[in-house]
């Protein structure tokens, strides 16, 4: 059977979401944010929320999301993204808010606002990209750096002694009342795409049902940040990261 | 016995040719355009064996730039 007749008989299996828009991202080849923007369209497709959602887009590689996933975004300065969604998802409480934040933006500058935004349970989705660098300005430590990664502003390896420990938010966030949903995962093979999907879907379930803040963190490459091809990155991540950062749900209140 | 065949479609200007989409597939449909570029300067992928694809959109689920098309067919083996 030749190609052309498969197309013309065959049933779609996968097309690409209505809800991408027809640009072309400016994310560098085989970056993950590529990956979880297409997520983050099937899912609000998928489950209708379309003309419900508004994303809050960070200060990051991810700030020109809202050209690429077509629903209502909001910019927010940097690290606010938890705070602007507060303001979004209390006066217009139908909508289902959720923000899109890398770990330089929820991490570093915005530690107090998702804190404190998951402290008081609103019911808001935050997804956590986190790459373990900054991506946008050119692969300088982050405060989830791994300990011995060389980084742009650490070329011997981040040290404790001088930059501090890598953190958990999400082991952190999972400890606030106010989260009804902590995971961590990633999306290297197909079959670890499938689980955030359905992660994804939980998050966005929970923020529809009013049940609390849901965090999903997507331990992701950054391929031109660590220097290696997008191939060779997912098998750093898979190696390196995932000892620190290990993947499976952290708390999930049904 | 019913086979289950597939096909894929790119969208090849849309590719950045980061080779994730090759390295997932599980029967070796794909490779990078060795000599050729796209628009945009990237050697982008292409199915270099269709024959064998069996439409299990590993491709798809993987890709950064949702270029792909995934189509699937259960036909009789001949």
């Amino acid at each position: 059977m030749k190609k052309e007749d498969i197309i013309k008989a065959g049933t779609v299996v996968y097309e690409r979401p209505r809800l991408l828009t027809d640009n072309i991202t400016h994310y560098c080849p085989g970056c993950s944010h590529g990956v979880v923007h297409r997520l983050i369209a099937e899912i609000l497709d998928e489950m209708d929320l379309a003309d419900r959602a508004v994303g809050v887009a960070p200060v990051g590689c991810a700030v020109f999301a809202y050209n690429y996933i077509d629903v209502d975004w909001v910019e927010a300065a940097h690290g606010r993204a938890p705070a602007v969604a507060t303001a979004i998802s209390r006066l217009n409480p139908d909508n289902v808010v959720f923000t899109y934040q890398g770990d330089g933006d929820l991490a570093a500058i915005g530690t107090a606002e998702t804190i404190h935004a998951a402290n008081r349970g609103e019911n808001i989705v935050i997804v956590f990209i986190n790459n373990a660098i900054y991506g946008m300005t050119g692969g300088q430590m982050a405060p989830t750096t791994l300990l011995g990664q060389k980084t742009a502003t650490t070329p011997y390896g981040r040290t404790a002694a001088l930059n501090g420990y890598p953190i958990k938010m999400s082991d952190i966030l999972a400890t606030l009342d106010g989260t009804c949903y902590v995971t961590r995962q990633a999306v290297h093979t197909p079959a670890a795409v499938r689980k955030a999907k359905s992660a994804l879907k939980k998050a966005f379930a929970n923020a529809a049902a009013k049940k609390g803040t849901s965090v999903v963190e997507i331990v992701s490459t950054c391929n031109s940040g660590w220097k290696l091809t997008p191939d060779q990155s997912n098998k750093w991540m898979a190696e390196h990261m995932f000892e620190k950062y290990p993947l499976g749900d952290l708390k999930n209140i049904d | 016995m019913a086979k289950i065949k597939g096909a894929v479609v790119i969208d090849i200007n849309r590719c950045k040719g980061c080779d994730l989409c090759v390295v997932a597939c599980p029967v070796d449909v794909l490779e990078l355009q060795p000599k050729e570029v796209n628009d945009r300067g990237y050697h982008y992928a292409y199915d270099k064996n269709p024959e064998a694809c069996i439409g299990c959109a590993s491709c798809a689920t993987v890709c950064p730039d949702g270029c792909f098309t995934v189509y699937r067919i259960v036909c009789d083996k001949q």
